[in-house]
């Protein structure tokens, strides 16, 4: 039976009446899970947010029926909307750190939705969320009922964004790609609560994602969507392992896949070494006295050599990034030593360390200088060249602009660009003085799908060509396997597991490794489908 | 836009074309005595009429066009670079520096800035260079203020790290790269206070401790009418239409401006 039936939506700009959403057409039966698939500007939460009639400013439904739990929601006033949000249609966004009020307490905020759509006493209303909050595995319902949201971790907070939504029984429960924002292991564990919870109650769950390993793990039907229209639909099987469009293709095709180890160079000292290396934290200074710090980096040994890619895997909290700040000499050390060529560099500014390494950040989008242009964001590392001329100067900058394929844009301002580029702009600027040494902090996990799989190539492509070694920050565990030579495991600041690639991914020793592996969403059909027969 | 663009740009051109006139030629000697023709009514004479010792008010506005406006732009220059330094030297440095900047700055904004201002005035006396020394010093500490908070937030934006990866200097790192991006909010700020500081050397002007008599500025212009508001309004109508018109020029002019010196706006 047909919960919700969507027909010829169009939805545009209310402005330029530029269409976001055209002639999309899907339904959601009732207790299934539709996963809809799309690129940013592919119009994947334009649509989601259609169905719940809360369009951002801006953008209006232009025409098209939403058939919801046999309503038609062109017929419905917005009083009578108001009581079909909660009841009948829940959602959860992508972003768990502001879609809880940080003012209102968690209690207060699950209560709200109970109190206005149910006529409940005051303590059933309580007892019902304390139920749901145990339901979603938090440890403690009773202190969390009457703590407030900043107290909580991204996932935490995401498991009581579920369980505020999930507490009023929705039919159909839109997830805006709900675990973007967390690590993997949070990731698998929300998802199965989410999954668990649905089954539960009878919930369909139409699961907004860009991740197609999450996709094949949880959903029975996925939708593709590209710049507003639907390119495919179909079971799980068929979209991911036979699909029928070539842009289709592409998607499954840019899934990171296991690339060849370069022949790093072995024997002779490392390029760069650690020893026992400490970066701890100090604790908020308090009238009288400190806090006890934290220690996000606790006693690490690491080696990389020459023109070596070594990844960092970890959850987040791992201290991974921190491990790779601590190594460029960006925050200090508390103890242990790194070596660089040998040379100490860890009490004094190396200026030869200083200007042979070098950091591509997670976020393009802060890491370039709004008011600078492309052209002298990628010349800015040459100051530091004293014999290059301006003209030989404005030569390799163009020649890098070439290399990373932006060629011709040095006039242009970042903003002007989209995400990939701007990533393969922050690239040029870190490779432009051909280090020897580059720490790359999750440098395509804020990117596409298909965009991740070209700047990876790109990032692999340059690494041949310069020869540079590479720390590579990733919580994405596809991508590692795609460029790493070398995979190091942390956990609570300390290296748990390190080893060759291949041995951590086939053949992992430690429990934490074991466990971040099964959880990383991958193309596992079989598997999938086994959970969902026994579950 | 456009618009507001347009009508900001023809008002401080009217205002700059008075001001240079007046300091070459104006209809009337501005500080000649007519005792026969005072408080005249606008005529085709005297366009803007006459003041209580029959001078022109029109030539008065040119000429105090030209000093107000001196003293206004020189007031804000000198507050607003002042409180760049300070509040960048702040905000990056952190630390003790940071603090010791911080309370002696708010120990300042905590008096009224017209206050400080007829402090300042009584030590270096009623001038124009006194006038402009004592209203920038006491606009400093809000420009202090507004700077410190945005390179606060700036130095921790990932491009500053990124400076710092590249091997560049903290003092090269503060004025490449957070400098230009506290500009905007300081550009806001600016505006208003051109508006503050015309209106505060009225004030002080008013007190008697403004640029002194005879010579004309908008402000005792508009302090000196006050007894004849009643039966010769012309007099305080002048001089405050055009304080209040330039000022809407300058806030105009100065929003798109900020606009326009904003990259990512420049071309919306």
């Amino acid at each position: 039976m047909t919960l919700l039936s969507v027909e010829n939506l169009r939805i545009e700009v209310a402005a330029s009446k530029a269409a976001i959403v055209e002639d999309l057409s899907f339904a959601v039966e009732r207790g299934e899970f539709l996963a809809v698939v799309g690129e940013s500007g592919s119009g994947k939460t334009a649509a989601a947010r259609a169905v719940l009639g809360l369009l951002p400013p801006g953008l209006r439904k232009a025409g098209g029926r939403i058939v919801l739990d046999g309503v038609d929601l062109a017929n419905v006033s917005g009083r009578q909307m108001r009581t079909l949000r909660g009841p009948v249609v829940g959602m959860v966004f992508q972003e768990p750190m502001v879609s809880l009020n940080p003012a209102i307490s968690v209690g207060a905020q699950m209560a709200e939705g109970l109190g206005l759509h149910e006529r409940l006493g005051k303590r059933e209303i309580k007892r019902r969320c304390l139920d749901m909050l145990a339901r979603v595995q938090i440890r403690d319902p009773e202190r969390t009922f009457d703590a407030y949201p900043h107290e909580f971790s991204g996932g935490m907070r995401q498991r009581i964004m579920l369980a505020s939504v999930m507490l009023l029984k929705p039919k159909l429960l839109i997830a805006d790609e709900p675990t973007t924002a967390l690590d993997t292991l949070t990731q698998r564990e929300v998802l199965d609560l989410m999954v668990g919870l649905a089954r539960d109650h009878g919930t369909s769950v139409m699961l907004i994602t860009h991740n197609l390993g999450l996709v094949s793990r949880y959903a029975q039907r996925a939708l593709v969507l590209r710049q507003g229209r639907m390119v495919e639909t179909g079971t799980t099987r068929q979209i991911l392992f036979s699909p029928r469009e070539a842009y289709t293709k592409r998607l499954v095709e840019a899934l990171p896949r296991r690339g060849a180890t370069t022949k790093a160079r072995q024997g002779g000292e490392p390029l760069v070494s650690v020893r026992g290396l400490k970066v701890g934290f100090a604790g908020r200074q308090r009238l009288f006295r400190r806090d006890s710090g934290v220690s996000a980096v606790n006693g690490v040994d690491l080696d990389i050599a020459a023109g070596e890619t070594v990844a960092v895997v970890g959850g987040s909290g791992s201290g991974k990034t921190t491990l790779g700040r601590a190594m460029l000499r960006l925050i200090p050390t508390t103890d242990g030593e790194i070596r660089f060529r040998g040379r100490d560099v860890t009490a004094t500014v190396d200026r030869d360390f200083r200007l042979a390494s070098q950091l591509v950040f997670q976020d393009p989008y802060s890491s370039l200088d709004p008011r600078m242009r492309v052209g002298e964001i990628v010349a800015e590392p040459l100051r530091h060249v004293p014999q290059l001329t301006p003209s030989e100067r404005d030569r390799r900058v163009e020649a890098m602009l070439d290399e990373v394929g932006l060629a011709g844009l040095g006039k242009r301002w970042p903003h002007e660009l989209s995400g990939g580029q701007r990533q393969r702009i922050a690239i040029a600027r870190a490779i432009v003085r051909e280090p020897a040494f580059v720490v790359a902090d999750e440098p395509v996990s804020a990117l596409d799908m298909t965009i991740q799989a070209q700047v990876l190539k790109l990032f692999e492509r340059l690494q041949a060509q310069y020869g540079f070694a590479c720390l590579f920050i990733s919580h994405d565990l596809a991508a590692v396997e795609q460029v790493a030579d070398r995979v190091v495991v942390m956990q609570g600041g300390k290296i748990v597991e390190q080893g060759s690639r291949d041995d951590i991914f086939d053949r992992p020793q430690h429990d934490y490794t074991k466990a971040l592996l099964a959880a990383a969403p991958v193309l596992d059909f079989a598997g999938a489908a086994a959970e969902r027969a026994s579950g | 836009m456009r618009a507001n663009t347009a009508i900001g740009g023809t008002l401080i051109a009217l205002l700059l074309g008075a001001a240079g006139t007046g300091a070459f030629w104006t209809p009337f000697d501005p500080l000649r005595i007519n005792l026969r023709a005072r408080l005249q009514a606008p005529s085709s004479l005297h366009w803007f009429g006459t003041d209580e010792f029959g001078r022109d008010v029109l030539s008065r506005i040119m000429v105090g066009a030209g000093a107000s406006v001196v003293i206004a732009l020189i007031t804000v220059l000198l507050a607003v670079t002042a409180g760049m330094v300070i509040g960048c030297a702040a905000g990056y440095i952190r630390g003790w520096a940071d603090r010791i900047i911080m309370a002696v700055n708010d120990a300042l904004l905590a008096f009224p800035g017209i206050l400080l201002a007829l402090a300042v005035m009584i030590v270096v006396g009623a001038n124009k260079a006194g006038l402009i020394l004592a209203l920038g010093l006491a606009y400093i500490p809000s420009v202090v203020r507004v700077v410190r908070g945005t390179v606060l937030s700036i130095r921790e934006k990932e491009y500053v790290e990124a400076s710092r990866v590249i091997g560049n200097s903290e003092v090269y790192s503060m004025f490449r790269h957070v400098m230009p991006n506290a500009i905007a909010p300081v550009a806001v700020l600016a505006t208003s206070m051109f508006g503050w500081v015309l209106l505060a050397e009225s004030a002080l002007s008013f007190l008697g401790l403004g640029v002194p008599p005879p010579a004309p500025t908008w402000g005792n212009m508009l302090a000196a009418s006050r007894p004849f508001m009643e039966t010769a309004a012309w007099l305080s109508i002048a001089p405050g239409l055009c304080i209040a018109l330039t000022l809407l020029g300058i806030n105009l002019l100065g929003d798109s401006l900020r606009d326009r010196l904003d990259p990512r706006m420049a071309h919306g």
